[in-house]
């Protein structure tokens, strides 16, 4: 299995394409769909913080899901059931790192996958996809 | 392009803002969206329809548009917001561009372009989040020091982090200096024509604006291929590297060993302490980060540290930050003759904590060290020794244009123009259609660029780029010359609406914007994107004329033409044959 890494945010330059690029996973602009999150350490030029699920082995929003839409991922994290998903948001209060993010047009969690396609998109090194076996 | 319908549904909203009654509402400008796309077409639009012609540059009547277009939160470094506005520098239309997460921010907040008009009563903020807009009282705000303060109270008290943008205004504003600056989001700007006083007449603050949402895509393949494209020629591109490795400064050298980069009031062409200000050096030795406008992997915003040992404390230090870019430096550091690299950061940083526009700013100075040198004026108006490379004086100074404590200081704060007429000296005022010249003397294109450009920029028509790409061929008759700055200008009204940061110019060429645009719901063709950039040129152009502008009025200063270029001296035949085909072919442009 492999996981999404933040290798070092302070190459971040806060330019926002990952953001953009997990948005664009679905063909659609904008940031409302993703599930990794820049923002400044209170002013850009203290540089930037990037937060993004960092594939817990015991992942707390799991314990917290009433209704089961998280279930544990191999390799860690979790799998997103939108089905089952009521909304409640529970799973924003658990993770410590503030690391699910929130879709306002559906009500509901956006969870990374870990697909990297953001690490394409990262010119300067920030993120990086690692195995981390089952 | 006939019945096109936008993709987009939020892209047409227009929030309307009216500080004197403190309500605002939402009309959806499908029309306009359609017609101009956003950015500078739509802005010139709407403040046609909104601007009282006679309006007091300082007075309620006075109008200021934002907007944004359809590449921004689209396609990379598509990071820009247009502000247009009557301009309280040079009475006539003003458009400022201002990149941070501005453009970003009000996207997401589901608008395309905000009006705001009338004043309020007191002091307030506007926090604009997604449907909400809320007045807020900004009267403890109003007065303080620094602008970096306002920044950080509103990013302390306001939510959206990451996803908002932070306008504010500095004490220059407040007091209404003509050439007072909108600090957007620490380190960019809504810099020149004085945006900074419009909104301090308003007494308005600040600006806080965020949002999250979907942008719709119609052709999602389509739209991710043509993404990657231009991304990759974004990251692969040379001029995108040499922006991200030194930033605009990289300018310094280039110009300086062209003989063109403006030192000590245009007294001369070549700075000796080139070097010392030069992108390389304080790359070496002042740098501390880079970082990005929102949705630009190119990262050209350098900001440099200052440390500073406490002087009654050993081992106490400060670090503060201030970004520096080719232009503040061309006009703080060898327009001024301050070749100490600390010195110029810490002037550049004044200018910040006062938010004014670093360009007009050392110019205006500029001009006053001449005019004392000269005997114009005397340390009674001036209150201290105005002299090339004094930098704690100039940061000093910089504080009286701010405080006006007398006659010289309020009349410095009208710009140099005004301040050359009551003084003298108008011969080496540096300004074109009243507005402070950018930092380029490379031959008559530039300064054409500026006396005919729709907002006096070096970035209207690119007259200096031309001046250096023509010195291997020499120059071309004047009315050649006018042509090709015309057709510029022209193109540069489509990709100031889409709104693209003109650093990636050479990336967004009209087939690339044109397939773009397919790919998110546009049925342009090239030649129709084309003819948008004619027709936006000609609505600019029609409101400057209505506004009072007058080409055959424009003033040339005496020194630009006395000053060699790289392309020789610059002859004032040459600039008047310019001016006048210019009139002639504006006003029949105008008719037709």
């Amino acid at each position: 299995m492999r996981r999404l890494v933040v290798t070092d945010p302070e190459l971040c330059v806060g330019c926002m394409s990952c953001m953009f690029a997990c948005s664009r996973r679905f063909g659609v602009a904008g940031l409302a769909k993703s599930a990794i999150y820049v923002r400044s350490i209170g002013g850009v030029e203290r540089g930037f913080t990037v937060i993004v699920c960092r594939a817990c082995k015991d992942p707390p929003c799991v314990v917290v899901c009433p209704t089961n839409a998280l279930r544990k991922r191999k390799g860690g994290g979790v799998i997103f059931d939108c089905g089952k998903c009521i909304g409640c948001g529970n799973c924003v209060e658990a993770c410590p790192f503030g690391a699910v993010q929130w879709d306002f047009e559906e009500n509901k969690p956006v969870i990374c996958v870990h697909c990297g396609y953001c690490v394409n998109y990262c010119p300067h090194g920030v993120l990086a996809i690692e195995e981390v076996g089952e | 392009m006939s019945n096109m319908k936008l993709f987009d549904p939020y892209l047409s909203r227009v929030l309307y803002i009216d500080l004197t009654r403190k309500r605002y509402w939402v009309e959806n400008r499908e029309d306009i969206f359609e017609e101009y796309m956003g950015g500078v077409g739509v802005a010139t639009k709407l403040l046609q329809e909104e601007l009282p012609r006679n309006a007091d540059t300082l007075g309620a009547e006075n109008v200021i548009v934002f907007a944004v277009g359809p590449f921004n939160g689209v396609y990379p470094i598509a990071s820009k917001t247009v502000a247009m506005f009557k301009s309280p520098l040079t009475g006539n239309l003003g458009e400022s561009h201002a990149g941070g997460r501005s453009s970003i921010a009000i996207r997401m907040a589901g608008y395309g372009a905000i009006v705001i008009k009338g004043a309020s009563d007191i002091p307030i903020y506007l926090a604009i989040h997604g449907e909400k807009v809320h007045f807020k009282d900004a009267r403890a705000l109003w007065g303080v020091r620094s602008t970096y303060t306002i920044g950080r109270v509103l990013r302390e008290r306001e939510p959206g982090s990451g996803y908002r943008t932070i306008m504010r205004i500095g004490r220059a504003g407040e007091e209404l200096v003509r050439f007072a600056s909108v600090v957007v989001d620490s380190y960019r700007h809504f810099g020149r024509l004085g945006l900074g006083a419009v909104m301090g007449s308003k007494k308005l603050k600040a600006i806080v604006i965020s949002g999250k949402r979907t942008i719709p895509i119609p052709n999602k393949p389509k739209y991710r291929e043509i993404y990657n494209k231009i991304y990759k020629a974004a990251i692969e591109s040379p001029a995108m590297k040499k922006y991200h490795d030194y930033g605009t400064p990289v300018n310094v050298l280039q110009l300086n060993a062209l003989g063109a980069l403006p030192t000590k009031n245009l007294m001369t062409t070549k700075f000796e302490g080139a070097e010392e200000i030069s992108g390389e050096k304080l790359a070496e030795t002042k740098l501390a980060r880079r970082v990005a406008c929102a949705h630009c992997v190119v990262a050209c915003i350098h900001i440099a540290a200052i440390r500073e040992e406490y002087p009654h404390e050993k081992f106490f230090y400060t670090v503060r930050y201030v970004s520096y870019d080719y232009e503040p430096i061309y006009a703080n550091g060898s327009m001024l003759g301050i070749s100490d690299s600390e010195g110029l950061i810490r002037v550049l940083e004044e200018i910040e904590v006062q938010g004014l526009d670093a360009m007009s700013t050392g110019v205006v100075l500029a001009w006053a060290t001449e005019a004392y040198m000269r005997g114009l004026i005397s340390k009674e108006d001036t209150l201290l020794d105005l002299k090339w490379g004094d930098w704690k004086n100039y940061i000093q100074a910089i504080r009286y244009i701010v405080k006006q404590p007398n006659e010289f200081y309020k009349t410095l704060a009208l710009g140099v123009e005004e301040a050359a007429k009551k003084y003298g000296g108008l011969e080496f005022a540096l300004s074109f259609g009243r507005n402070e010249m950018p930092g380029y003397h490379t031959g008559p294109g530039c300064h054409l660029g500026w006396l005919i450009g729709a907002r006096h920029s070096h970035l209207d028509n690119a007259g200096y780029s031309l001046d250096q790409k023509l010195l291997s061929k020499g120059l071309p008759t004047p009315e050649e010359y006018i042509d090709s700055l015309m057709k510029e200008e022209a193109w540069r009204q489509v990709l100031t609406s889409l709104v693209i940061c003109l650093f990636a110019r050479g990336i967004y060429k009209p087939d690339i914007v044109a397939e773009a645009l397919n790919a998110t719901g546009y049925e342009y063709k090239v030649d129709d994107i084309l003819n948008i950039g004619w027709k936006i040129y000609k609505n600019k152009y029609k409101l400057k004329l209505e506004l009072g502008f007058d080409p055959l009025k424009l003033r040339i200063p005496r020194r630009v033409l006395e000053v060699p270029t790289p392309h020789g001296g610059i002859s004032e035949e040459y600039m008047k044959r310019a001016i006048t085909y210019f009139s002639q072919k504006i006003k029949k442009f105008l008719e037709s």
